[in-house]
């Protein structure tokens, strides 16, 4: 059977979830480049690949399940049930079996069970076990870098498992022997050395802000700051770089300062502390996630504020929601008063419900909308009181800022979500065509609701998913800008007080403006 | 004869059973888990991550959600199997207790549906070309050895019954260190060789997400990060402390 051919607007129709024939071996040449010696000291890792590489990862694997008892028990409890085997956007796009799940934890658990299970040491053949040999490890580098670390395969899998977990700890070996991946070291490299992913310095970040407050301030007459560094502000905004630099991201990080304008709070952001985004969690390095953490609540602290707010980003979400608080935490020098961390989504929510905001939903009139619940987002955190509030709370601030919402199909949303193809360490030009095709299901589930509803948006709340949109929807005969932030969507609709839409809009009632 | 060689055998399993997974579960709970991170919408209660971990072990929620095939077949297997091993403590017990009295006049119902449902599962791995690339040789022998003590036990069932008096007194014999003869019917000798085979393995195959299903942080973890802080290992502690 031929490997499905790159994607064409002719792929981009189907049921979403529609069954690939296998294709052995079809995506064992993707590879992520190896990260250049520089990249990888930096990080405190081997420079290149290590003589005695095999006995290192080995030993480093060893540690690993010692350290990790997900990683232990996923590795010992599969019962290859084939329930994960269909769930990966990976598998559905490719049609490579080693992209299924479970296969992908085999590339690892094989080589697990012949030097750590007794089965594996005495009787390989019977339970699968392999050695680490060279093939192996190419294997490793390729498939480990084909994972997105979106936990579908884990919500569908009776015991939980999660591949993501298994990728991390791959690609943690695979730095300690020195093959470690350019994209996501070099990356981490940036947040060290200058604060964030882009190695936008403090100067460019600056400028950058107060050439947002001009257009602000043309677009609505009112000068909405958007404050750097600034001591003893109430509120420390975290979001991912990408909003200081791109489309559709700036306009969302807009949709922020707007928000946090009208809500009247003091608050600021950090040039030491200008990411939220933590790459560390893709290579698996708990130690370097923990050195990224860190920053956010230095930051925090030198700037002395209350609270801790991220705008959106899928990941960055994941590792503030559920890790911040153990690897840089107590954070008791916040005010318990708020949830620590807060999403922005929460947060602009909650002035929406305390009535708040004033939103002219007919500005986003010519958009037909739907949402794309970020994988790490929607299953590995929360927002809210209660649980699912991760797909409540984004969808209801949507709805209060436009007419013309629709749902996609129940088994690509929510916790069954598809990702965006590009998470986790992917989002790289020489992984593009796995992009492509791990974006798949996706664009389908997208061109249902765009042939049944005439749907033309997607918004999205991480920085990823819209990045790696704006690549893939032309690929697959939508609009480029059909990807938009949510809180792009809030800034077009709120009025300002004192703005020119409020004038405007009190004329249009008849109402005498409270402006003048 | 028999008798010894096979009271001896089934203390030998006795101690690769239970002193394995001794071994195993301690291994699983000394594991630290340094994160938390649960798969979402998760509970956010300890006890809500208790009954979701109940409702993954009693009804398979997980995988009824995933592929209703592979559910029901399993489902079925397990549940039969539940109900076959509690009819067989009669062997074990004396007075027989009433849940176990119960159960009895349908051990042969049980047993016939539980190996439909293993012949099932056997087929789906040779038959679906993704379960038949993921399944390795135990795989196959795994579902082969539980197939043949149900074929086993079913021949004792209802074709060639064997004296289960004396059955019984071997077993309690066993248990009180008073051997007592077996009778010597093959079905017997084989149902219960593969059933000693079967425990020995156990704690050394995947049988072990028996015990690695209440261990899934994904899965018993509450979803209560942002309320409760969850404390890092000491080596990360550390490093907390000294910023
Ligand atoms: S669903 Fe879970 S147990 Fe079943 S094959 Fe996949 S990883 Fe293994
Ligand atoms: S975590 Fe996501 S990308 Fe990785 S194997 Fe599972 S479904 Fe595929
Ligand atoms: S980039 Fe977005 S869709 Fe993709 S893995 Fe991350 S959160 Fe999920």
């Amino acid at each position: 059977m031929a490997a499905p051919d790159a994607p064409t607007a002719d792929r981009s129709h189907g049921d979403p979830l529609e069954m690939p024939a296998l294709c052995p071996g079809a995506m064992a040449a993707s590879k992520p480049y190896p990260a250049s010696p520089a990249m990888q000291t930096a990080l405190g890792f081997p420079g290149q690949l290590v003589e005695d590489w095999h006995d290192k990862a080995i030993a480093r694997l060893g540690e690993l399940v010692n350290g990790s008892r997900a990683l232990r028990v996923y590795l010992d409890s599969c019962v290859k049930c084939g329930a994960c085997t269909d769930k990966c956007h990976y598998f559905l796009g490719t049609g490579d079996p080693k992209n299924m799940p479970v296969a992908r934890q085999d590339l690892l658990r094989k080589v697990y069970r012949r030097h750590f299970t007794l089965a594996g040491r005495y009787v390989p053949w019977l339970v699968g076990a392999e050695d680490l040999t060279e093939a192996v490890l190419a294997d490793w580098v390729s498939y480990f870098h084909q994972c997105s670390q979106c936990r579908r395969c884990s919500v569908f899998c009776p015991f939980g498992i999660d591949t993501a977990e298994i990728s991390m700890a791959a690609r943690d070996i695979l730095d300690t022997i020195g093959l470690g991946q350019k994209y996501s070291n070099e990356i981490i490299g940036k947040v060290f050395k200058i604060g964030n992913n882009l190695g936008l310095p403090p100067k460019a970040l600056k400028n950058t802000l107060e050439s947002l407050e001009d257009d602000i301030e043309e677009d609505t007459g009112v000068r909405v700051e958007l404050p750097l560094n600034r001591e003893g502000a109430d509120i420390l905004l975290v979001t991912p770089s990408a909003d200081f630099f791109a489309s559709p991201h700036m306009e969302g990080l807009i949709g922020y300062a707007k928000v946090l304008h009208e809500a009247g709070v003091s608050w600021t952001f950090s040039s030491y502390a200008s990411e939220a985004a933590n790459f560390g969690m893709f290579i698996g390095s708990t130690d370097t996630m923990q050195k990224v953490a860190l920053r956010i609540r230095k930051a925090a602290e030198d700037l002395k504020v209350k609270r801790l707010v991220f705008g959106e980003c899928g990941h960055a979400w994941r590792v503030a929601y559920n890790f911040l608080n153990t690897l840089a935490g107590p954070l008791d020098f916040l005010d318990p008063a708020y949830p620590i961390p807060q999403h922005i989504c929460e947060f602009t929510l909650d002035l929406i419900e305390r009535g708040k905001l004033r939103l002219d939903k007919s500005k986003n009139d010519a958009i037909r909308l739907t949402f794309h619940d970020s994988c790490n987002v929607a299953r590995a955190s929360r927002m809210g009181d209660e649980p699912g509030g991760q797909f409540e709370i984004p969808r209801a601030v949507l709805r209060a800022v436009c007419n013309h919402y629709f749902d996609m199909a129940p088994e690509t949303t929510r916790e069954a979500t598809l990702c965006c193809g590009g998470g986790g360490g992917l989002l790289t030009d020489e992984l593009m065509d796995l992009r492509l095709k791990g974006a798949q299901p996706r664009m389908r589930a997208l061109r249902e609701v765009a042939d049944e509803h005439g749907v033309t948006h997607m918004a999205a709340i991480c920085a990823i998913c819209k990045a790696q949109f704006s690549k893939v929807l032309p690929k697959y005969g939508f609009d480029m800008e059909g990807i938009v932030s949510v809180h792009q969507m809030v800034s077009n609709a709120i009025v300002l007080t004192g703005s020119k839409q409020a004038e405007e809009l009190d004329a249009a009632h008849g109402v005498a403006s409270t402006a003048s | 004869m028999a008798t010894v060689v096979y009271a001896a055998l089934f203390y030998l399993a006795t101690v690769a059973f239970v002193g394995g997974l001794a071994v195993r579960i301690a291994q699983f709970a000394r594991t630290p888990t340094p994160l938390r991170i649960p798969t979402t919408p998760a509970p956010t209660t300890r006890t809500g991550a208790g009954l979701r971990v109940a409702s993954e072990v009693v009804l398979f929620q997980s995988l009824f959600k995933s592929n209703k095939w592979i559910w029901l077949f399993g489902w079925i297997f397990h549940v039969t199997l539940a109900l076959v091993l509690v009819r067989h403590l009669r062997y074990f017990l004396q007075p027989v207790p009433t849940a176990v009295a119960l159960v009895q006049p349908y051990g042969l119902l049980f047993g016939l549906v539980m190996t439909g449902a293993l012949v099932a599962l056997l087929s789906r791995r040779f038959l679906v070309p993704r379960v038949r690339y993921i399944s390795q040789v135990s795989d196959y022998l795994l579902l082969g050895l539980l197939l043949l003590i149900a074929l086993s036990g079913l021949t004792l069932n209802a074709v060639a019954r064997t004296d289960i008096v004396a059955t019984k007194a071997f077993c309690l014999g066993l248990m009180r260190f008073d051997l007592q003869p077996l009778p010597t019917d093959s079905a017997l000798l084989v149902h219960l060789m593969l059933v000693a085979a079967l425990m020995i393995v156990f704690p050394f195959s995947r049988l072990l997400h028996a015990p690695g299903v209440f261990f899934s942080p994904t899965r018993n973890q509450a979803d209560n990060a942002r309320e409760k802080r969850h404390a890092p290992p000491a080596r990360l502690e550390a490093v907390v402390k000294r910023a």
